[in-house]
């Protein structure tokens, strides 16, 4: 049998989704997603499971849609994972599930992420609610406490595979808003943060304690945790940003990626009067790196009506962002400057910047990354006149909180140390998401949550 | 009666535009500590503003806030009783107050009211205290009642109406002339930190100042709030969030510092007179 074609997801046209901040992937319509799911082989052995992290039973879910049996479908889903809706839209389906697709060998792969989309879209607009979804099968009630610190999707996963267990789960979040990286990293038109609020307020299901505005740190002592909690799970996400660090970087008008979306995301500054935070994008901007987050600064201001050039020092087949992203940035006119590198800003006399003084690089042998390395090619530097400039080169472990936590190993860059359970040199504290890895992703996040949560029950319920 | 969480439940008028506020909330006032600050945002679309924490009693905690943008004045127009959105903390490092000897305490305007708890645990410590209090005018120079247990006190006005005419860093100048100090602190206007420091320098010791800096999360995490500290051995970029609030004056560098807080004037001007056409006359305030 021949295999059909990949059917092709809904998106908005580009000229209408770069004045907005709507969702630019519409998904698909239910005759589409049946259409999709058809082409799935139903493998005896799904690839596609593995390659997943938290280990969704894609097949079945798939022939459930395939069937029509969308509520089946959403219930399948709903029970390996409480936030389809999310990770249908931000997981790199590329290179897990979809990557180990069996289609790939003859064709494309099923789009495993647009129907894990659709499945969750289509039962919260039929009204379903996540106690309806998922076997959520609370077993008897549990009397131990945990405490997750971060509310992240590390922290949410964490929370609700121990929630649905019967144990008493309380999250505490630094911020005024749950979701960690989810509410201020990804933008509206990636992410709508009403999908987010909707399936964080699922988990009160699960009777989980939500906590805002309390920083564990300062206004709750580690130790405090230490003695209340019968366990306690770490997921304060990445950190700090770096900057390059060159001349000028301390301009009014450079900006870290991180400051920037959480301008726009969470503090909504692209709503500035209306809403009270502002952000100041000017007619051209410069964005440093290649990874997701470039791309989503990329593409923000754009929409802010910015002229954006993505500055990044290799190739794009180096570029760490996903494919998809990469397309998208371009689709909508960001321009790229490969091979280039900042070398310093450069400001008027108020103190702003004004230019970004760049250099050509060549790639060299191999780094330790197994990259070839990019290298500057003397006297090749030219001038980029622009107003602002955005620095998305990653992050560094946060010290806020583990500075504060007596006893914790970490590793040299300042990560947590964790066993493959998730715990930590001290016995009844986990961790999990970007503390331990460094910045990754989304769903790396909630399959180290996953893990966690597992090594968290076997240490309050068999080890103790 | 028991009020919510972050009700604002006494709210008392120094000066137009100065007001102080006790509000309600158990985390901050169980953990505060002299120095740190807290984030408030005041409505469901308002900033997230930084503000030092003045003082603690048992489930409240005492800010001084000064109505200059657009933020700042929909807080001071707030009445008792009233709740806000959002209150986070404490954050920031707290001061590091131990018996040093002989201590120089310096507020000027709505920094008296951030110096207060940080001189009365030098106090407590065993230190000889200086303090040095200015503002504008007599009205502005808040809670100096309140400074009764250090032990010499001086206060400056820029217009004379009180103490010596002149400012804070005037008197300083003066003073270090002939005592010796062992570490000051100082808060108030960037200016006034900036030239305090300086003096500092000159005479050799360490003077913490407490920076507000333009900042969103107040984590760690946005990088917003960054200083460049500045020595012989060169540059380096740290977060008052995390890394401060207090840092020592002589090394930073106060003309990035100052220019990094002018970064939203034109968007600061814009919200303001929009607000104020909204509201009308505030002239009461």
């Amino acid at each position: 049998m021949a295999v059909k074609n990949r059917v092709p997801v809904l998106e908005r046209p580009v000229e209408e989704r770069i004045k907005s901040f709507e969702e630019v992937a519409l998904g698909y319509t239910e005759e589409l997603a049946v259409e999709e799911a058809k082409r799935c082989l139903q493998c005896k052995v799904p690839t596609c499971v593995e390659g997943c992290p938290v280990g969704i039973d894609i097949p079945r879910f798939i022939k459930q849609i395939a069937e029509r049996n969308f509520e089946g479908a959403f219930k399948t889903v709903k029970s390996f994972n409480y936030l389809p809706a999310i990770c249908g839209r931000v997981c790199p389906q590329e290179t897990q599930c979809e990557g180990t697709c069996v289609l790939n060998k003859i064709g494309k792969p099923v789009n495993i992420g647009a129907l894990e989309r659709f499945v969750a879209d289509w039962a919260y607009k039929e009204g379903l609610e996540a106690q309806d979804g998922a076997d959520v099968k609370i077993q008897e009630a549990r009397d131990k406490k945990i405490a997750v610190v971060g509310s992240g999707p590390a922290g949410l996963t964490v929370s609700s595979e121990l929630g649905r267990l019967g144990f008493q789960v309380e999250i505490f979040e630094t911020l005024h808003e749950l979701g960690g990286v989810l509410v201020y990293g990804i933008p509206e038109f990636r992410l709508p943060k009403e999908i987010v609020k909707k399936e964080i307020s699922d988990l009160k299901n699960l009777n989980i304690v939500l906590h805002k505005n309390t920083p564990v740190g300062y206004a709750i002592d580690p130790r405090e945790l230490l003695e209340t909690y019968d366990a306690v799970f770490i997921g304060v996400g990445a950190g700090t940003p770096k900057f390059m660090g060159i001349e000028g970087t301390d301009l009014n008008g450079v900006y870290s990626a991180n400051e920037f979306l959480t301008r726009i995301n969470l503090m909504r500054a692209y709503k500035f009067p209306e809403y009270d935070t502002p952000v100041y994008v000017g007619k051209r901007v410069a964005v440093i790196g290649g990874g997701n987050t470039a791309m989503d600064v990329a593409r923000s201001a754009l929409r802010l009506g910015a002229e954006v050039y993505l500055v990044y020092r290799r190739t794009e087949a180096e570029m760490p962002a996903r494919r998809a992203e990469i397309e998208h940035a371009k689709e909508e006119g960001i321009k790229f400057m490969l091979l280039t590198n900042p070398v310093r800003y450069i400001g008027d006399s108020n103190g702003r910047v004004v230019a970004v003084e760049c250099i050509k690089m060549t790639l060299g042998e191999p780094d330790e990354s197994g990259r070839r390395k990019p290298v500057p090619m003397p006297g090749s530097n030219f001038i980029l006149e622009v107003d602002t400039v955005v620095e998305a080169i990653g992050t560094e472990a946060n010290r806020f909180l583990l500075s504060q936590f007596p006893g914790l190993e970490t590793s040299k860059y300042g990560y947590v140390v964790v066993n493959e359970w998730g715990q930590t040199s001290i016995p009844k504290v986990f961790a999990g998401g970007d503390i331990v890895t460094g910045s990754a992703t989304v769903i790396s996040a909630m399959g180290a949550g996953k893990r966690a949560a597992q090594g968290i029950t076997r240490y309050l319920l068999e080890s103790v | 009666m028991e009020f919510p969480e972050n009700t604002i439940v006494r709210k008392r008028r120094f000066a137009p535009k100065l007001y102080e506020f006790w509000i309600r909330n158990s985390l901050v006032s169980r953990k505060a500590k002299p120095g740190q600050f807290v984030i408030v945002r005041t409505s469901e679309r308002g900033e997230r503003i930084p503000l030092t924490i003045v003082d603690t009693r048992p489930g409240e905690f005492r800010l001084v806030v000064k109505a200059v943008g657009k933020s700042t004045y929909e807080l001071c127009m707030k009445n008792e009783g009233d709740v806000l959105a959002d209150v986070v903390g404490p954050l920031g490092k707290p001061s590091e107050v131990r018996n040093y000897g002989n201590v120089l305490v310096l507020g000027g305007g709505v920094g008296i009211a951030a110096v207060l708890p940080i001189a009365r645990a030098l106090k407590e410590e065993g230190n000889k205290l200086t303090v040095i209090l200015g503002a504008r005018t007599i009205d502005e120079l808040i809670l100096r009642d309140e400074f009764g247990f250090c032990d010499e006190l001086l206060l400056t006005t820029d217009d004379g109406s009180l103490g010596i005419k002149g400012t804070v860093v005037d008197a300083m100048r003066e003073l270090v002339k002939e005592k010796k100090f062992d570490v000051a602190w100082a808060v108030g206007p960037a200016v006034m930190m900036k030239f305090a420091s300086y003096v500092a320098k000159e005479h050799n010791f360490p003077i913490w100042v407490s920076l507000n800096s333009i900042m969103v999360d107040g984590t760690g995490m946005c990088g917003g709030c960054r200083v460049t500290l500045k020595d012989e051995k060169g540059s380096k970029i740290e977060y008052t969030c995390v890394d401060g609030p207090e840092f020592d004056g002589r090394f930073v560098d106060w003309d990035v510092f100052m220019n990094r807080l002018t970064q939203y004037r034109e968007q600061e001007r814009l919200a303001l007179e929009k607000f104020l056409a909204e509201v009308g006359d505030v002239s009461w305030l």
